[in-house]
Order: C-alpha cells, then structure tokens, then sequence
C-alpha cells in the first residue's frame, strides 16, 4: 500500500506542477486572441487581429526589438568573455585565485535590486547617460557570471588528455584548441548563451534601474501593466515561447536523428 | 590482414633510432626519472617495464614532447628534438586511455594527424588504415559506441597511419581482457613487424614485455636496472628486482669461499652452491645467488644436480598444467618449484623432499641486495 | 619545508604558459572589476553622503554619515525581514513543488526519451514568454472578478469579501511560481546522473523504497537541491516585481520596492543604497552561514 502511494505521488505532484508552471501561459496564450481594446482584463470576443498586426499597439514592437537586440549584444560579449574566463580559471594558475572566485561567485548571490542600484550610483557617479548602452553593461554583468559557471563545469569535465593526443597528433595549440577543446565545450557555451539571452531578454529590475528612458519589452510591460496591457504583448509573449519550443524541439529531434543514423550505420 | 605495404605506393620506410642521453625529470615535490640513457636501434619493438611510478610513463611522455625534461636531450634519428613542441615530432601515442576524440567519428579520428600535416589524401589514407586494424565498416561511428578492443584499434590505426618515426604505446592493452589482451598483443607485434617502426611500449605487464618485445629494459624507482633480449634478461638477472620482477626467482644470501675453474663455491649456511664465475656480478665476498623455479627438480628420493637442497613440503599447489611446491629448507628459508603434471606427484605436503639444480642454471647476485626487492605483493 | 626541484628554466616555461592563462581572464575580470567591484564600492559611499541644509532634491554631498544607517532600517526593517520570510517561504514551497518534478522528468520518465524531453522543454520555454507577462496573467487570474476567486467564494473556502491578490498568498505564490525553474533545473541535472542500480542495491539490501529516497537519492541530489534553494532565495529576497503587481499594499511591500522608490520616486540616493548594502550584507551573512551548514564544493 505504502509502494502504491509512493508510486502515484511523484506523477501526481510533478504533474500538477507542470500545470501550474503553465496556467499563466496558456492564459496568455487565450488572451491574445482576445478583441479586448486596450486594457484586456476581460474577455471580450475572439479575434486574429492582434496575431495579424502584432505591432498595432504603440511601442510593444519598439521595445521587443530593443530588448533582442540588447540580449544579442550582452549575450555575445558576456559568452565570449565569460568562457575566456572559465577556461583559465579551470587550466591555468596564478595569483589572486580566491579573490578572483570571489568576484564571479558574487554577483550570483547579490540580488538584481543592488546589482541595479550600485551600477546606477557607477554611471550616475561616471555621469553616464542612462541607455543602450549601460543596459548593455549591466546585462553583461549578470550573465557573465551564469556563463563562467556554466561553462567550467564542462571545462573540468573535459578530459586533458585528449588536448595531449591532439598535441601528439600535429596539431598546433591553436588547432588542439579549435578541433579538439572548443567542439567538445560547444555545447556548455551554447547552452550558457541561451540562458545568458533569456536572462537579458526577461530582465526588467537592473534595466530599470540602468535604461532611463529607454523601453525594453519587460519594461514596456511593467509599464503598462496599471492601465492594462495591450493584447499584441500576449501575442509576442506566446510567439516567444512557442519559438523557444521550436527551437528545443528541433534541436532535440536532429540529435535523436542523428543518433539513431548513426546506430543503423 | 593485408599488409599496409600493398596500400602505399612509398616503400616501407623503417622507424629511426631513438636517443636518450642523461635525462631527468623533475616535478615540483619528487623526481620522477634520474639520468636515464638509452638507446633503441630503429625498427626495434621495445619495451620499458617497470611497476606503476617507476618512471616509465613520464620516459614515455618526454619521448612524446608532452613533458619537457629538466636535463638532457632526446635524439630521433640522429636529430635533437628536446626543444621541438609535441606537435612537430614525428612521434605518435597509443594512449592508455585511447583518449579517441569523442566529437569526431572514427574515420575522422584516424585522419586528425593527417590532415593536421595538410596531407591530401588524408581520408583516403585513414580507410587504409581502418583497414588495417579490420575496422572499415565502423567508420561512421562514434568512439563512445564501439567495444574497448575496437576502441584501442582505433587509437591504434589514428597513431600508425602518419607513419611515425617512434610509435609510443602507453600500456594500450590494460584495459582490455585477458583473452582480447593475448589476442592483440599478437596483432601488434604482427603489425610491428610489416610496417617495420620503431615501437615504445610501456607496460607493467612482464609477459607481455617478454611475448612481444625485442628488447626488455626494466625499470625502477627512475633508472634503467637491466636491459635486453627478453631470454637474456630472464635467464640472467643481473639485480634481485630484475630476478623478483621478471619471474620469480629463488634467492639466498652466501660468502664465496673458493674459485676453481671458473667456478664458484658459496657457503650458504653450511651448504655449498656452484656457480659460474660468468653468471656472478660479484665473485669475491658476500653474494645473493639465485635460480629460477622451474629448473629446479623435486622428488621425495635423491635427484640429479650439482646443487642439492634437502627440506620440508609446506605447501602444494594445482594449477591444471602445472603444480607448485613450497620447500622449506633448514635455515635459508622458503624454496617454490614446480612441477609438469605427467601423471605422477613427486611429493605431498609434509614430505621430507630433495631437491636438485645444475650449476649452470644459478646466477649470482651483488651481496649488498635486498633480497624481496620488486616482489609483486 | 618543500623544495621546489625544478630548475629556474622549468619555471619560467611555467610561467609562460599561464601567460595565455592570464590573457584569458583578464578582459572579463576587468569588467567584473569595473562593473562589479567598484560600483559596490560606490555605493557604499553614497550611503554615507549627507544632504547639505537648504540642497535641492537629488543634491547630496560625499560625507561619513553612518546615521543613514539607522534612519532607513528603523523605518524599514519590516520589509527587509518581510522579504527574507517571503524569501524563505517561497524556496521551501518551490523545493517541495520542484523536487517531484525534477524527480519524475530526471528518474522516472528517464527511459521514455520523448516524454522527457517535452517536458523538459515546458521547464525551461517559460523564460521565454517574459516573466512580467506571466506574473500580470497571475494577476488577472487571481482577480476578485476572475474565476478562481468566483469558485473559491462560491464553494465559501474564500470569504464573499476576501481577495486573492493584494495578499501575501498571492506575493508569495507567484515568487513561488516565478523562481521554480531555478529550482527544478539544477535537482535534474543532478538526479539526471543519478545512477537507478544504487536504488535496486540498496533495496537489495533490504531498504525500504523511503529509506532508499532519504538515504541515496536525497544525498546524491544534495548539490542540486544546494544550488537550487540559492538561486531561489536570493533574486525572491531582492525581488519587488510579485510584491508591486500581486500585492501592491502595506502588507505585502517587500524591500526591493522600497530600494526602488527610494531611488526613483523619492530620490534619496544614500537611503537606497544603505538599504541596497543592508540587503546585500544580510544576504551574503545567512548564505554564507548555509554554505558554511550545508555546503558542498561542487558549487564553486
């Protein structure tokens, strides 16, 4: 009896917990369909047209494009140089070691309000005007330190042995390092850059405080949120997330296809 | 298996000479090999054998260019290379690990060195090698989804095929089977003979340096204790780790007490052992003599021998071709010899037994050795 | 005493090497030092500055003014315990929720690879539809007008005049909901490598199946579960995104709020940042002291 119970549980719970990760975006999903004017508290009557003009409301296009455009800058420079760093801490040694680990394990446990509040006393201190350019900044801050913890994992995983036999076989530094160890950390530096853009791409407490005027889709949200937001922000809301699904998706199948070719060869 | 001579238009270049002189190796907290010199004759199998930390893996690494030594200089055919980066010898590694590049397929692991020399044909040179090793129809595979014979096959053909002057092998064959084991180190050798390299072969294992190698040098705590034919090396140990390492060997400590004829009278306590003078390190003073188990006779009635032992059965053991005694002799201690099983047993456990030995069979010690030294405990 | 046995040429060529080691993490460090360091550094001067008698709004002169301390915390250390309770609240039911989870995706559903991956991708898509969107849906769903409220009345659980939003319930929930992937994901890339054969051995052994959970699977996960409750804990703890859109009152204000409106509304710049270092140091005292209780190296 008690194995029965013990059985259920785990679907049961695990179940009604994916169900409630997704109530909010089915509801936002619904209510983007929705012919509800400006606010869409309510619902009103169906309709395609915020799917057929998803820039309809003011501003929501504006603000998406920014937002994609500062989590593609931020994610690229934050990987590049947060990969950099995870491969000499995990290879090399030198000085300052404890102090450098502190410096990239911090920023994980300061929370987003202080990291956003002291890089704000920074460009106000600077006298830098507040856009583009210090979200940018600040995005690349926090993501660096998701990115160097991602990818050291797989650099300390990976095997130095086989950078030997690259060595061995006549290949140059340069070569052992793009034939041998970046194809095989590809996958840990791909799955930081996705996390690093999804993190710059939902931020909204450090690019509040670090954007001044400039709208970021989170932003545009908040925002709105007191007069009720626009039923195209649903639309980009679920066509995000429908991309993203895709986007697994599609990798997932192409790594089971290749698999099993490569089983049947 | 065809022959990779068919498949280059090249003839079968042999490997080069390989050089030590005077090489060390330093670590931050312990020295790893003191001035080592050795010299391989190109085109040789030989094998550096030696118990795990003795040295011969960093030999190895050094060889490979992967460790640079604190003093001395390494020599392929006749050209210093000691400052030379790994990836410009003309030396390639078995590794014990395989260390196969997961990422890549298997043809493309065997064309990596090829195609990293900007050789043409890479592909077309890394299927004959496939092919060598019997592995063309895994071509397409990846490393993680063949068995470990496969695997070592293909670290094996990744390494032949850019024709090395030195192939180095890390104890290739460690991880694999008893059965798989015997059966590749007959491949190797048969692979080693055709394409004609100089072949490293590190490894713990003293049989398979005696069934596949040339030449044996046997190492230990960082130097080269003896070196040579493998029979050589077996029949006349020059040191007791040698004597204890390769084989087992029976020691006892003795004084020489006379020299007649080339011959070497040693007192071991009370009793006299012959010894030929050319079989002794030492002929004068304390000595370790020896023989091998295996040529000493064993019967509960007087045998043959120039050298004759009398003692107790302690312990009888069966091993399907053979059985092993353990003779315990009146004050120089334990005895082990065996016998062939032909039907007959020539003695029980607790039998009062003799046992006999030709002159020619000892072999004589420096009287200053530990006598258990390289016992494999 | 150690001697280094290697000679002054080895050493050198040592040094070259981590050369190129150096070249590595520099540019990111200097960001980090810049970006990072010194505007921590900055802030904690600012939240010494004094406002000079008779000075504008927003003009503060740099002083030693260690009274900004006391002046913020007497008037908001309900919102900073606030946020700790909610904090902790909310990892402890995003644990609960998110173990199962984590659990049925990463050992349970481990041989039916589709499945798997579906449910994988449902965990980690949501980053995507942008956490404001969701947390307004929240919102909405939980409005008086809305039909979990209408249900919950009808059935009499929710009194005709109760709420769901503007309540701790609903701050809490929606912290819950918003950091659970943060929980889920790191207990499965745990339980992911959690080899099943310890489970049969140890039934093997005579555990029971809850004996087994408590005394393989529980530790095994332990870095997971580790890392999981830190990067729930600490973005709740500063977070005012749930507090302003599903509470939005006296009840529920939590002092990420309070830090942006003393910056932005307000414009008492050394108030904010001494409650930004207050919220910082308290943050990195009791993690700390978890990692010291509980820690493992893997972390790092």
């Amino acid at each position: 009896m008690k194995q029965k119970i013990g059985r259920w549980l785990i679907p049961v719970i695990g179940g009604a917990a994916f169900i409630y990760l997704l109530v909010p975006i089915a509801y936002i999903f619904v209510f983007s369909f929705n012919d509800g004017g400006r606010a869409n508290l309510q619902w009103q009557r169906f309709t395609l047209d915020n799917w057929m003009n998803p820039c309809g409301a003011p501003a929501v296009c504006q603000s998406l494009v920014h937002s994609l455009q500062i989590g593609t800058v931020a994610t690229v420079i934050a990987t590049v140089l947060g990969t950099g760093i995870a491969i000499g801490l995990v290879r090399y040694k030198f000085r300052f070691r404890k102090l450098t680990d502190v410096l990239i394990i911090l920023p994980l446990a300061t929370p987003e309000v202080v990291l956003g509040a002291s890089l704000l006393a920074q460009f106000l201190n600077l006298g830098w005007e507040l856009g583009y350019g210090t979200i940018v900044i600040a995005h690349v801050v926090f993501c660096m330190s998701f990115v160097i913890v991602t990818v050291r994992a797989r650099v300390s995983s990976l095997d130095s042995r086989l950078e030997e036999a690259a060595a061995d076989l006549y290949a140059s530094p340069a070569a052992a390092f793009w034939k041998v160890t970046f194809p095989l950390l590809l996958p840990g530096i791909i799955a930081a850059a996705l996390l690093s853009f999804a993190m710059s791409f939902d931020d909204f407490i450090i690019t509040n405080f670090n954007s001044g005027a400039f709208q970021t889709f989170p932003k545009f949200i908040y925002v709105s949120a007191t007069r009720g937001i626009p039923a195209q922000a649903n639309v980009i809301g679920s066509a995000m997330f429908i991309v993203a699904l895709l986007v697994v998706v599609t990798g997932q199948v192409i790594s089971y296809r290749k698999k099993r070719q490569l089983e049947n060869s | 298996m065809t022959t990779l001579a068919q498949h280059t238009q090249s003839p079968v270049t042999s490997g080069a000479d390989l050089e030590l002189s005077g090489i060390s190796k330093r670590f931050a907290s312990f020295s790893a090999v003191e001035n080592l010199d050795l010299l391989v004759p190109a085109g040789t199998f030989f094998a550096l054998l030696g118990p795990s930390g003795c040295g011969k893996s960093t030999t190895l690494r050094m060889i490979a260019g992967l460790e640079a030594p604190s003093e001395g200089s390494i020599l392929i055919g006749g050209q210093d290379v000691t400052a030379l980066p790994s990836h410009r010898r003309e030396v390639n590694t078995v590794f014990q690990s395989y260390a196969l590049f997961p990422h890549l397929s298997v043809l493309e692991n065997v064309a990596f060195g090829l195609k990293r020399k900007k050789d043409k044909q890479a592909i077309d040179k890394a299927r004959t090698g496939l092919e060598l090793v019997e592995l063309a129809h895994l071509a397409n595979r990846k490393p993680a989804q063949l068995s470990g014979g496969q695997q070592q096959r293909v670290a094996l053909a990744r390494a032949l095929v850019n024709r090395p002057q030195v192939l180095l092998l890390d104890e290739p064959l460690g991880a694999l089977d008893m059965k798989l084991r015997r059966q590749m180190q007959l491949e190797l050798k048969k692979i080693q003979t055709e394409v004609g390299l100089t072949f490293i072969h590190v490894t713990h294992d003293q049989e398979e340096a005696m069934t596949m190698a040339d030449v044996v040098a046997v190492m230990n705590g960082g130097r080269i204790e003896q070196m040579g034919p493998p029979r050589e090396l077996y029949e006349l140990p020059r040191t007791a780790f040698v004597a204890n390492f390769l084989g087992k060997s029976n020691l006892m400590r003795g004084t020489v007490s006379a020299v007649t004829d080339g011959m070497l009278s040693v007192e071991v306590v009370g009793r006299t052992i012959l010894l030929p003078a050319e079989r002794a390190v030492q002929t004068e003073g304390d000595v370790v003599v020896g023989v091998r188990p295996e040529k000493i006779t064993i019967d509960r009635n007087p045998v043959d021998g120039q050298n004759q032992l009398t003692g107790t059965v302690v312990d009888v053991s069966f091993t399907g071709t053979t059985t092993e005694y353990l003779v315990d002799v009146a004050q120089i201690g334990l005895i082990g010899t065996f016998t062939q099983n032909r039907g007959q047993q020539p003695a029980a456990e607790g039998d009062t037994v003799f046992l006999g030995w030709e002159a020619e069979h000892s072999f004589g010690l420096a009287g200053d050795e530990r006598v258990d030294a390289g016992v494999e405990s | 005493m150690s001697v280094d046995l290697r000679s002054k040429d080895e050493l050198r060529a040592e040094k070259r090497k981590n050369r190129t080691g150096i070249f590595l993490i520099t540019p990111g460090l200097l960001v980090l030092a810049l970006f990072f360091a010194l505007p921590v550094v900055i802030l904690l001067a600012m939240s010494l500055y004094s406002k000079p008698p008779g000075a504008e709004v927003g003009e503060f002169v740099p002083g030693l003014q260690f009274s900004n301390y006391a002046t913020v915390l007497s008037a908001y250390w309900p919102e900073l315990l606030r946020s700790f309770w909610f904090a902790l609240i909310s990892t402890v039911l995003a644990l609960l929720i998110g173990f199962p989870m984590a659990y049925l995706v990463a050992v349970r559903l481990r041989e039916k690879t589709l499945l798997q991956g579906i449910l994988l991708v449902l965990l980690i898509a949501p980053f995507f539809s942008s956490f404001i969107l969701r947390t307004q849906a929240w919102k909405q769903i939980l409005a008086d007008e809305g039909f979990v409220a209408q249900t919950l009345k009808f059935i009499a659980i929710l009194p005709a005049d109760g709420h769901l939003t503007a309540t701790p319930f609903a701050v809490v929930a929606g912290l819950t909901y918003n950091f659970l992937p943060f929980m889920v994901l790191p207990i499965y890339a745990n339980l992911g490598r959690l080899d099943t054969r310890l489970l049969e051995a140890s039934g093997d052994l005579y555990a029971s199946p809850i004996t087994s959970f408590a005394k393989i699977t529980l530790p095994m996960s332990a870095p997971g579960v580790f890392a999981g409750t830190l990067l729930t804990f600490i973005p709740a703890a500063g977070d005012y995104v749930n507090s302003a859109l599903l509470g939005n009152n006296r009840d529920t204000t939590m002092i990420g709020q309070v830090i942006d409106s003393r910056f932005f509304k307000i414009i008492d710049y050394p108030g904010a940042a001494a409650l930004s270092f207050v919220l910082m140091v308290s943050i990195l005292i009791l993690v700390t002291i978890y990692i010291r209780r509980f820690g493992t190296e893997e972390l790092m």
